[in-house]
Protein backbone atom coordinates (compact mmCIF):
# COMPACT_ATOMS: atom_id res chain seq x y z
CA UNK A 1 0.00 0.00 0.00
CA UNK A 2 1.29 3.47 -0.77
CA UNK A 3 2.34 5.45 2.28
CA UNK A 4 -0.23 8.16 1.62
CA UNK A 5 -3.09 5.67 1.54
CA UNK A 6 -1.71 3.76 4.50
CA UNK A 7 -1.85 6.90 6.62
CA UNK A 8 -5.45 7.65 5.64
CA UNK A 9 -6.48 4.05 6.30
CA UNK A 10 -4.80 4.08 9.70
CA UNK A 11 -6.51 7.29 10.77
CA UNK A 12 -9.89 6.03 9.59
CA UNK A 13 -9.37 2.75 11.44
CA UNK A 14 -8.45 4.57 14.62
CA UNK A 15 -11.48 6.82 14.30
CA UNK A 16 -13.86 3.90 13.80
CA UNK A 17 -12.37 1.89 16.64
CA UNK A 18 -12.60 4.84 18.97
CA UNK A 19 -16.20 4.93 17.74
CA UNK A 20 -17.77 7.37 20.11
CA UNK A 21 -15.69 10.40 19.23
CA UNK A 22 -16.85 10.87 15.66
CA UNK A 23 -20.43 10.18 16.70
CA UNK A 24 -20.20 12.88 19.36
CA UNK A 25 -19.65 15.51 16.71
CA UNK A 26 -22.64 14.39 14.65
CA UNK A 27 -24.74 14.28 17.79
CA UNK A 28 -23.67 17.80 18.65
CA UNK A 29 -24.54 18.94 15.14
CA UNK A 30 -28.02 17.44 15.37
CA UNK A 31 -28.52 18.66 18.93
CA UNK A 32 -28.14 22.27 17.87
CA UNK A 33 -30.85 21.64 15.31
CA UNK A 34 -33.06 20.12 17.98
CA UNK A 35 -32.80 22.90 20.52
CA UNK A 36 -33.07 25.87 18.16
CA UNK A 37 -36.81 25.39 17.40
CA UNK A 38 -37.46 25.37 21.11
CA UNK A 39 -35.47 28.56 21.61
CA UNK A 40 -36.99 30.44 18.68
CA UNK A 41 -40.47 29.02 18.86
CA UNK A 42 -42.29 26.77 16.43
CA UNK A 43 -42.80 29.44 13.82
CA UNK A 44 -42.18 27.51 10.62
CA UNK A 45 -41.58 30.37 8.15
CA UNK A 46 -39.16 31.94 10.58
CA UNK A 47 -37.32 28.66 11.13
CA UNK A 48 -37.03 28.19 7.39
CA UNK A 49 -35.59 31.65 7.05
CA UNK A 50 -33.03 31.09 9.78
CA UNK A 51 -32.15 27.55 8.74
CA UNK A 52 -29.00 28.35 6.68
CA UNK A 53 -27.45 30.29 9.53
CA UNK A 54 -28.32 27.63 12.07
CA UNK A 55 -26.90 24.81 9.97
CA UNK A 56 -23.63 26.68 9.49
CA UNK A 57 -23.31 27.56 13.15
CA UNK A 58 -23.92 23.91 14.05
CA UNK A 59 -21.42 22.64 11.49
CA UNK A 60 -18.88 25.27 12.43
CA UNK A 61 -19.00 24.52 16.14
CA UNK A 62 -18.93 20.77 15.79
CA UNK A 63 -15.94 20.96 13.47
CA UNK A 64 -14.09 23.20 15.90
CA UNK A 65 -14.83 20.68 18.64
CA UNK A 66 -13.09 17.90 16.73
CA UNK A 67 -10.00 19.88 15.80
CA UNK A 68 -7.90 18.91 18.74
CA UNK A 69 -7.82 15.26 17.70
CA UNK A 70 -6.06 16.01 14.43
CA UNK A 71 -2.44 15.98 15.62
CA UNK A 72 -2.53 15.67 19.39
CA UNK A 73 -2.58 11.90 19.85
CA UNK A 74 0.10 11.45 17.19
CA UNK A 75 2.21 14.02 18.95
CA UNK A 76 1.77 12.39 22.34
CA UNK A 77 2.76 8.88 21.30
CA UNK A 78 5.69 10.01 19.17
CA UNK A 79 4.14 9.11 15.81
CA UNK A 80 4.46 12.67 14.60
CA UNK A 81 8.21 12.71 15.20
CA UNK A 82 8.63 9.36 13.47
CA UNK A 83 6.50 10.44 10.53
CA UNK A 84 9.05 13.15 9.85
CA UNK A 85 11.41 10.37 8.80
CA UNK A 86 8.91 8.56 6.63
CA UNK A 87 9.12 8.36 2.87
CA UNK A 88 6.41 11.01 2.67
CA UNK A 89 7.31 14.67 3.06
CA UNK A 90 5.63 16.17 6.10
CA UNK A 91 3.37 18.22 3.84
CA UNK A 92 1.94 15.02 2.36
CA UNK A 93 1.58 13.55 5.85
CA UNK A 94 -0.50 16.57 6.83
CA UNK A 95 -2.56 16.35 3.64
CA UNK A 96 -3.34 12.68 4.28
CA UNK A 97 -4.33 13.43 7.86
CA UNK A 98 -6.54 16.32 6.76
CA UNK A 99 -8.33 14.10 4.24
CA UNK A 100 -8.90 11.43 6.88
CA UNK A 101 -10.06 14.05 9.36
CA UNK A 102 -12.52 15.47 6.83
CA UNK A 103 -13.92 12.00 6.14
CA UNK A 104 -14.39 11.38 9.85
CA UNK A 105 -15.69 14.75 11.02
CA UNK A 106 -17.32 16.47 8.03
CA UNK A 107 -18.79 13.69 5.93
CA UNK A 108 -21.00 12.44 8.79
CA UNK A 109 -22.39 15.97 9.09
CA UNK A 110 -23.42 15.88 5.43
CA UNK A 111 -25.12 12.57 6.05
CA UNK A 112 -26.93 14.00 9.05
CA UNK A 113 -28.33 17.04 7.23
CA UNK A 114 -31.70 15.42 6.43
CA UNK A 115 -32.41 15.31 10.16
CA UNK A 116 -31.67 19.00 10.46
CA UNK A 117 -33.69 19.74 7.34
CA UNK A 118 -36.68 18.08 8.95
CA UNK A 119 -36.25 19.86 12.27
CA UNK A 120 -35.85 23.27 10.66
CA UNK A 121 -38.61 22.65 8.09
CA UNK A 122 -36.42 23.20 5.07
CA UNK A 123 -37.70 22.72 1.57
CA UNK A 124 -36.10 20.16 -0.76
CA UNK A 125 -34.40 22.96 -2.59
CA UNK A 126 -33.01 24.37 0.62
CA UNK A 127 -31.79 20.98 1.82
CA UNK A 128 -30.03 20.33 -1.44
CA UNK A 129 -28.28 23.72 -1.22
CA UNK A 130 -27.29 22.93 2.35
CA UNK A 131 -25.55 19.75 1.29
CA UNK A 132 -23.85 21.59 -1.56
CA UNK A 133 -22.66 24.43 0.66
CA UNK A 134 -21.36 22.11 3.36
CA UNK A 135 -19.64 19.89 0.82
CA UNK A 136 -17.79 22.88 -0.61
CA UNK A 137 -17.20 24.75 2.62
CA UNK A 138 -16.16 22.06 5.10
CA UNK A 139 -12.82 21.27 3.40
CA UNK A 140 -11.90 24.90 3.97
CA UNK A 141 -12.90 24.64 7.64
CA UNK A 142 -10.89 21.44 8.07
CA UNK A 143 -7.87 23.02 6.38
CA UNK A 144 -7.96 26.16 8.48
CA UNK A 145 -8.40 23.87 11.44
CA UNK A 146 -5.30 21.89 10.51
CA UNK A 147 -3.22 25.06 10.64
CA UNK A 148 -4.67 25.94 14.04
CA UNK A 149 -4.15 22.43 15.36
CA UNK A 150 -0.57 22.33 14.10
CA UNK A 151 0.30 25.65 15.71
CA UNK A 152 -1.10 24.58 19.08
CA UNK A 153 0.09 20.97 19.10
CA UNK A 154 2.97 21.77 21.44
CA UNK A 155 0.69 23.36 24.00
CA UNK A 156 -0.50 20.92 26.59
CA UNK A 157 -3.89 22.54 27.00
CA UNK A 158 -4.16 23.91 23.50
CA UNK A 159 -7.58 22.40 23.00
CA UNK A 160 -9.47 25.66 23.02
CA UNK A 161 -6.79 27.90 21.59
CA UNK A 162 -6.90 26.45 18.08
CA UNK A 163 -10.58 27.33 17.55
CA UNK A 164 -9.98 30.86 18.82
CA UNK A 165 -7.01 31.21 16.47
CA UNK A 166 -8.81 30.14 13.35
CA UNK A 167 -12.14 31.78 14.11
CA UNK A 168 -11.34 34.99 12.23
CA UNK A 169 -9.96 33.01 9.29
CA UNK A 170 -13.03 30.84 9.10
CA UNK A 171 -15.58 33.63 9.12
CA UNK A 172 -15.40 34.18 5.34
CA UNK A 173 -16.23 30.49 4.92
CA UNK A 174 -19.32 31.06 7.00
CA UNK A 175 -20.36 34.20 5.10
CA UNK A 176 -20.08 32.61 1.68
CA UNK A 177 -21.42 29.31 2.98
CA UNK A 178 -24.64 30.96 4.09
CA UNK A 179 -24.68 32.91 0.83
CA UNK A 180 -24.49 29.66 -1.12
CA UNK A 181 -27.58 28.41 0.68
CA UNK A 182 -29.58 31.57 -0.04
CA UNK A 183 -31.86 31.09 -3.05
CA UNK A 184 -32.14 34.82 -3.63
CA UNK A 185 -28.42 35.39 -4.04
CA UNK A 186 -26.85 34.54 -7.37
CA UNK A 187 -24.05 32.07 -7.92
CA UNK A 188 -21.42 34.57 -6.82
CA UNK A 189 -21.25 33.33 -3.25
CA UNK A 190 -20.92 29.74 -4.42
CA UNK A 191 -18.02 30.60 -6.68
CA UNK A 192 -16.33 32.52 -3.90
CA UNK A 193 -16.80 29.58 -1.54
CA UNK A 194 -15.32 27.18 -4.09
CA UNK A 195 -12.34 29.46 -4.68
CA UNK A 196 -11.77 29.96 -0.98
CA UNK A 197 -11.99 26.25 -0.28
CA UNK A 198 -9.58 25.32 -3.07
CA UNK A 199 -6.99 27.90 -2.09
CA UNK A 200 -7.06 27.04 1.59
CA UNK A 201 -7.00 23.30 0.99
CA UNK A 202 -3.99 23.60 -1.28
CA UNK A 203 -2.15 25.98 1.01
CA UNK A 204 -2.82 24.53 4.46
CA UNK A 205 -0.59 21.40 4.32
CA UNK A 206 2.44 23.62 3.78
CA UNK A 207 1.53 26.02 6.57
CA UNK A 208 0.66 23.21 8.97
CA UNK A 209 3.83 21.24 8.18
CA UNK A 210 5.89 24.36 8.82
CA UNK A 211 4.19 24.80 12.18
CA UNK A 212 4.74 21.15 13.10
CA UNK A 213 8.43 21.32 12.26
CA UNK A 214 8.83 24.35 14.48
CA UNK A 215 6.83 22.74 17.26
CA UNK A 216 9.19 19.76 17.32
CA UNK A 217 12.10 21.87 18.48
CA UNK B 1 22.16 -17.14 19.55
CA UNK B 2 24.04 -14.93 17.18
CA UNK B 3 23.47 -16.80 13.99
CA UNK B 4 24.13 -14.63 10.96
CA UNK B 5 20.98 -12.96 9.74
CA UNK B 6 19.86 -11.96 6.35
CA UNK B 7 19.62 -8.25 5.89
CA UNK B 8 19.28 -7.22 2.29
CA UNK B 9 22.06 -4.69 1.74
CA UNK B 10 19.75 -1.93 0.52
CA UNK B 11 21.68 1.03 1.83
CA UNK B 12 25.07 2.40 0.97
CA UNK B 13 27.62 2.14 3.81
CA UNK B 14 26.86 5.11 6.04
CA UNK B 15 29.43 7.36 7.59
CA UNK B 16 28.24 9.82 10.19
CA UNK B 17 30.43 12.81 10.89
CA UNK B 18 29.62 15.44 13.47
CA UNK B 19 31.74 18.55 13.78
CA UNK B 20 31.58 21.27 16.40
CA UNK B 21 28.02 20.54 17.39
CA UNK B 22 26.45 22.88 19.92
CA UNK B 23 22.95 22.41 21.27
CA UNK B 24 20.98 24.24 23.91
CA UNK B 25 17.50 23.76 25.28
CA UNK B 26 15.94 27.04 26.23
CA UNK B 27 18.63 29.02 28.02
CA UNK B 28 20.62 25.97 29.02
CA UNK B 29 23.63 24.99 26.94
CA UNK B 30 23.79 21.21 26.87
CA UNK B 31 27.01 20.85 24.96
CA UNK B 32 29.21 22.92 22.76
CA UNK B 33 31.75 21.89 20.19
CA UNK B 34 31.01 18.19 20.15
CA UNK B 35 32.70 16.21 17.39
CA UNK B 36 32.74 12.54 16.55
CA UNK B 37 32.68 10.16 13.65
CA UNK B 38 31.02 6.78 13.26
CA UNK B 39 32.02 4.49 10.43
CA UNK B 40 29.86 1.85 8.77
CA UNK B 41 29.41 -1.04 11.17
CA UNK B 42 30.26 1.11 14.16
CA UNK B 43 28.43 1.62 17.41
CA UNK B 44 28.54 4.79 19.45
CA UNK B 45 27.43 4.68 23.05
CA UNK B 46 26.29 7.88 24.72
CA UNK B 47 26.74 7.89 28.45
CA UNK B 48 26.23 10.38 31.18
CA UNK B 49 23.91 11.22 34.04
CA UNK B 50 20.22 12.01 33.59
CA UNK B 51 19.46 15.32 31.98
CA UNK B 52 22.87 15.76 30.43
CA UNK B 53 21.49 15.82 26.89
CA UNK B 54 21.79 12.27 25.56
CA UNK B 55 18.26 12.22 24.23
CA UNK B 56 18.57 15.75 22.91
CA UNK B 57 21.70 14.76 21.02
CA UNK B 58 19.80 11.89 19.42
CA UNK B 59 16.94 14.22 18.52
CA UNK B 60 19.45 16.62 17.02
CA UNK B 61 20.99 13.86 14.94
CA UNK B 62 17.48 12.89 13.86
CA UNK B 63 16.94 16.44 12.64
CA UNK B 64 14.10 17.16 15.04
CA UNK B 65 16.03 19.57 17.24
CA UNK B 66 17.97 22.29 15.45
CA UNK B 67 21.56 22.72 16.63
CA UNK B 68 22.98 26.14 17.51
CA UNK B 69 26.24 25.45 15.77
CA UNK B 70 28.16 22.75 13.96
CA UNK B 71 27.31 20.35 11.21
CA UNK B 72 26.05 16.81 10.90
CA UNK B 73 26.95 14.84 7.83
CA UNK B 74 25.76 11.50 6.60
CA UNK B 75 22.27 11.41 8.08
CA UNK B 76 19.53 12.07 5.57
CA UNK B 77 15.90 12.35 6.50
CA UNK B 78 15.10 8.86 5.27
CA UNK B 79 18.24 7.19 6.66
CA UNK B 80 17.15 7.17 10.26
CA UNK B 81 15.30 4.90 12.60
CA UNK B 82 14.58 6.68 15.84
CA UNK B 83 13.60 4.60 18.85
CA UNK B 84 12.60 6.49 21.98
CA UNK B 85 10.24 5.84 24.86
CA UNK B 86 7.55 7.26 22.56
CA UNK B 87 7.01 4.24 20.38
CA UNK B 88 4.51 5.66 17.89
CA UNK B 89 2.34 2.59 18.37
CA UNK B 90 -1.43 2.75 18.63
CA UNK B 91 -3.16 0.72 21.29
CA UNK B 92 -6.30 0.49 19.19
CA UNK B 93 -4.56 -1.15 16.26
CA UNK B 94 -3.44 -4.75 16.23
CA UNK B 95 0.22 -5.66 16.45
CA UNK B 96 0.44 -6.46 12.76
CA UNK B 97 -1.55 -3.36 11.74
CA UNK B 98 0.85 -1.18 13.70
CA UNK B 99 3.86 -2.81 12.12
CA UNK B 100 2.38 -2.82 8.62
CA UNK B 101 1.64 0.90 8.96
CA UNK B 102 5.26 1.75 9.73
CA UNK B 103 6.42 -0.58 7.00
CA UNK B 104 4.24 1.35 4.55
CA UNK B 105 5.41 4.71 5.88
CA UNK B 106 9.13 3.94 6.03
CA UNK B 107 9.39 1.78 2.94
CA UNK B 108 9.14 -2.00 2.69
CA UNK B 109 12.87 -2.44 2.38
CA UNK B 110 13.47 -4.83 5.27
CA UNK B 111 12.19 -8.20 6.39
CA UNK B 112 8.65 -9.47 6.10
CA UNK B 113 6.12 -8.73 8.82
CA UNK B 114 5.83 -12.25 10.25
CA UNK B 115 9.56 -12.73 10.13
CA UNK B 116 10.20 -9.54 12.07
CA UNK B 117 7.59 -10.40 14.70
CA UNK B 118 9.09 -13.88 15.11
CA UNK B 119 12.53 -12.37 15.40
CA UNK B 120 11.57 -10.09 18.30
CA UNK B 121 9.69 -12.91 19.99
CA UNK B 122 6.07 -11.78 19.66
CA UNK B 123 5.18 -13.88 16.63
CA UNK B 124 2.08 -15.33 18.28
CA UNK B 125 0.54 -11.95 19.05
CA UNK B 126 0.10 -10.54 15.54
CA UNK B 127 -3.68 -10.27 15.78
CA UNK B 128 -3.82 -8.83 19.29
CA UNK B 129 -4.57 -5.16 19.88
CA UNK B 130 -1.34 -3.45 20.85
CA UNK B 131 -3.08 -1.88 23.84
CA UNK B 132 -3.03 -5.28 25.54
CA UNK B 133 0.73 -5.71 25.26
CA UNK B 134 2.99 -5.33 28.26
CA UNK B 135 5.57 -2.57 28.08
CA UNK B 136 8.29 -5.13 27.34
CA UNK B 137 6.26 -6.56 24.47
CA UNK B 138 5.57 -3.05 23.19
CA UNK B 139 9.29 -2.40 23.19
CA UNK B 140 9.83 -5.57 21.18
CA UNK B 141 7.19 -4.42 18.71
CA UNK B 142 8.98 -1.08 18.46
CA UNK B 143 12.19 -2.98 17.69
CA UNK B 144 10.38 -4.91 14.96
CA UNK B 145 9.71 -1.55 13.30
CA UNK B 146 13.47 -1.20 12.77
CA UNK B 147 13.58 -4.55 10.99
CA UNK B 148 10.75 -4.15 8.47
CA UNK B 149 12.37 -1.10 6.90
CA UNK B 150 16.10 -1.26 6.34
CA UNK B 151 17.78 2.01 7.28
CA UNK B 152 21.47 2.64 7.81
CA UNK B 153 21.40 4.71 10.99
CA UNK B 154 19.69 3.57 14.18
CA UNK B 155 19.29 6.18 16.89
CA UNK B 156 18.28 4.33 20.04
CA UNK B 157 17.31 6.04 23.26
CA UNK B 158 17.42 3.64 26.21
CA UNK B 159 16.49 0.71 23.96
CA UNK B 160 16.70 -1.84 26.76
CA UNK B 161 14.12 -0.09 28.93
CA UNK B 162 11.39 -2.55 29.96
CA UNK B 163 13.17 -5.48 28.31
CA UNK B 164 13.84 -8.69 30.22
CA UNK B 165 17.17 -10.55 30.12
CA UNK B 166 16.22 -12.41 26.94
CA UNK B 167 15.11 -9.09 25.48
CA UNK B 168 18.48 -7.53 26.20
CA UNK B 169 20.22 -10.43 24.47
CA UNK B 170 17.82 -9.97 21.55
CA UNK B 171 18.64 -6.26 21.39
CA UNK B 172 22.35 -7.04 21.30
CA UNK B 173 21.82 -9.59 18.53
CA UNK B 174 19.74 -7.15 16.50
CA UNK B 175 22.37 -4.45 16.76
CA UNK B 176 25.04 -7.02 15.85
CA UNK B 177 23.10 -8.03 12.77
CA UNK B 178 22.56 -4.39 11.87
CA UNK B 179 26.29 -3.76 12.17
CA UNK B 180 26.96 -6.85 10.13
CA UNK B 181 24.95 -5.33 7.31
CA UNK B 182 27.09 -2.20 7.54
CA UNK B 183 24.67 -0.15 9.61
CA UNK B 184 25.44 2.32 12.36
CA UNK B 185 23.88 2.42 15.81
CA UNK B 186 24.08 5.41 18.12
CA UNK B 187 22.76 4.37 21.48
CA UNK B 188 22.04 6.38 24.61
CA UNK B 189 21.97 3.91 27.46
CA UNK B 190 22.81 3.29 31.08
CA UNK B 191 23.02 -0.45 30.57
CA UNK B 192 25.74 -2.37 28.84
CA UNK B 193 24.72 -3.63 25.45
CA UNK B 194 25.23 -7.34 24.94
CA UNK B 195 27.21 -7.13 21.74
CA UNK B 196 29.18 -10.01 20.30
CA UNK B 197 31.94 -7.82 18.99
CA UNK B 198 33.48 -5.07 21.09
CA UNK B 199 35.60 -3.72 18.27
CA UNK B 200 34.19 -0.63 16.64
CA UNK B 201 32.25 0.29 19.76
CA UNK B 202 33.06 3.75 21.01
CA UNK B 203 31.78 5.63 23.98
CA UNK B 204 31.19 9.31 24.53
CA UNK B 205 30.57 10.44 28.09
CA UNK B 206 28.52 13.60 28.07
CA UNK B 207 28.52 16.11 30.88
CA UNK B 208 31.92 15.42 32.34
CA UNK B 209 33.04 17.64 35.20
CA UNK B 210 31.94 21.06 34.03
Amino acid sequence: MSAFRALIVRDLRLAFRAGGEAMTLVLFFVMVGVIVPFAIGPDRPQLTRLAPGIVWIAAFLSMLLGLDRLFRSDDEDGSLGLLQHSVLPLEAVVAAKVIAHWLVTALPLLVATPVLALLLSMSWEQWWRTVLALAIGTPALTSFGAIGAAVTVGLRRGGLIAPVLILPLAIPVMIFGVGTMDQMAGGGATLFLIALSLVVTAFSPFAAALALRTAGE
Amino acid sequence: MNQPERFPPVFAPPNVTVRGLGVSRGERVLFADLSFEVQAGGVLLLRGPNGVGKSTLLMTLAGIVRPDAGEIEGIGREDVHLLTYQSGLKGRLSVSENLQFWRDMNGATGTQLDEALERVGIGGLAGLEAGYLSSGQLRRLALARLLVSARPVWLLDEPSAALDAAGERLLGALIDAHRGAGGIAIVATHHDLLLAEARGVETIVLGGPA
